[in-house]
């Protein structure tokens, strides 16, 4: 059945880990801010990435990975034209230029880097296409994504974290009212000059990400550092009541046990005539 | 009249006023108004305090369930209303995924109120875009002792599987207790 989603809510490690657990075979389609990204996996594993108008052939990721240069990429482009991914390793192994090894690592080091790409990824939308496998001639690979996962995780941490401090983008900020606080004496990055130039209880943070062109995970980092540099603070909503304290309630009215058993048979027998 | 309750919780639009509306002997008691934010306008109305829907067991014994507002900003309504309650149910849209991480952390918060057992009902199942249980209950990071059902808020029969497995489970719990 269908398995796609939002980024926004179902994260790239979220669906690894998914794709992981439940050993899955198929083609991992994620349209990202601009571009698109394609991830195999056989079985659970990571077996071919590509991403954007990257070729992603074999000669494109030897480059990508300095085992070859740029003129012997030139020159392999032109004279294997026709040749799949497949013959063209298995001929630069008997000419004796590449080793198998050094081959299947590049391709691993190629995939993963385009992995972590997607892990700055948190809008897009996904897809996964069951059972669709690369174009025959590509070479694939056989990555566990055990340690991707853990890093992504990594990542997700702080943006949960983020998500945390700000649980909201609809709320505002204003400016913190220490007297003796000059902003234009604290070193600001760019990115944190262009969110305090919008600072103002009447625009909402979401305003000023897309007033400032920054995704949720970088409005966030902007106010998370401002907060804590104690200069802005965000401006709650009014009227949350704070919740009541005190015992918990009982949950049956009375404390016989057995009264209570009755109770759910009871409720158990009603329930099954409706 | 002795009385026991049971919350129906879940995000918006998850289908948990349906569900209370399927097995209800009296109209909900619903709380319902036009939905003013442009992002959640995926339905005309939306609960903004509670569902109340009754249960009469017999002539000493009445169920009634809670049904919470979806929407975050009447979260504080969900501590008053998980009080007391024998267990509770979260309603998950099967068809949006994009929920399935606040469903999540409704879990953990109504966890966090009262530790009272719970079933995760799969709503929407008979929809085609619905999720498998399977990738669901990864997805939502299920312990696999954690009951995941099928269910379609609208009809009464998978309905009262739910409401069957939660009494089980408090049962079950109960007799655990016990030994």
């Amino acid at each position: 059945m269908a398995l796609k989603g939002n980024l926004r809510d179902f994260s790239i490690t979220q669906l690894l880990n998914l794709i992981n657990l439940a050993q899955k075979t198929g083609q991992l389609v994620i349209e990202g801010p601009g571009e698109t990204a394609r991830i195999t996996f056989r079985q659970g594993k990571l077996a071919y990435a590509q991403i954007g108008a990257e070729d992603g052939s074999l000669a494109y990721i030897l480059l990508q990975t300095r085992k070859i240069s740029q003129s012997q990429y030139k020159l392999l482009k032109e004279r294997t034209a026709q040749m799949s991914d497949k013959e063209i390793g298995l001929l630069l192994i008997n000419a004796g230029y590449l080793s198998q090894d050094a081959i299947l690592t590049s391709l691993q080091t190629y995939f993963v880097g385009i992995i972590r790409r997607l892990f700055t990824w948190v809008e897009g939308f996904f897809r996964f296409e069951a059972d669709s496998l690369p174009v025959d001639g590509k070479i694939t690979v056989r990555v566990d994504l055990e340690n991707l996962i853990i890093e992504g995780s990594r990542q997700l941490r702080e943006w949960e974290q983020l998500q945390e401090e700000i649980p909201s983008l609809d709320m505002a900020l204003k400016f913190s009212e220490r007297p003796g606080t000059n902003i234009r004496n604290i070193n600001l990055s760019v990115e944190e000059w262009r969110v305090v130039s919008y600072v103002n209880p009447k625009n909402s943070i979401r305003q000023i990400s897309r007033a400032t062109k920054m995704n949720d995970l970088e409005i966030r980092r902007v106010v998370y550092g401002l907060i804590q540099a104690g200069l802005v603070e965000i401006v709650r909503p009014e009227g949350a009541a704070p919740r009541p304290q005190g015992q918990q309630p009982r949950q049956f009215p009375t404390n016989d046990k057995g009264e209570q058993k009755s109770m759910l048979n009871r409720l158990i027998s009603r329930i099954r005539s409706l | 009249m002795q009385t026991v309750k049971m919350v129906v919780t879940g995000p918006f639009n998850a289908g948990k006023t349906a569900f209370i509306q399927s097995v209800s002997e009296i109209d909900v008691v619903a709380t319902e108004r036009k939905i003013t934010a442009e992002a959640e306008k995926v339905k005309e109305t939306t609960t903004v305090a509670m569902d109340f829907g009754r249960i009469t067991v017999d002539d000493d014994l009445v169920l009634y369930l809670f049904g919470t507002p979806g929407q975050k900003r009447f979260d504080f309504m969900w501590e008053i209303l998980s009080e007391g309650m024998l267990g509770f149910i979260v309603m998950v849209d099967s068809t949006r995924p994009e929920t399935f991480r606040e469903a999540r952390s409704i879990l953990q918060t109504f966890r966090a109120y009262a530790p009272t057992p719970y079933v995760v009902a799969a709503n929407k199942q008979d929809m085609p875009d619905a999720w498998d249980l399977d990738d669901m209950r990864l997805a939502l990071r299920l312990d696999p002792k954690v009951k995941l059902l099928p269910c379609v808020a609208r009809k009464r029969e998978t309905v009262k599987g739910v409401l069957l497995e939660l009494l089980y489970s408090i049962l079950a719990e109960m007799e655990t207790g016990e030994a």
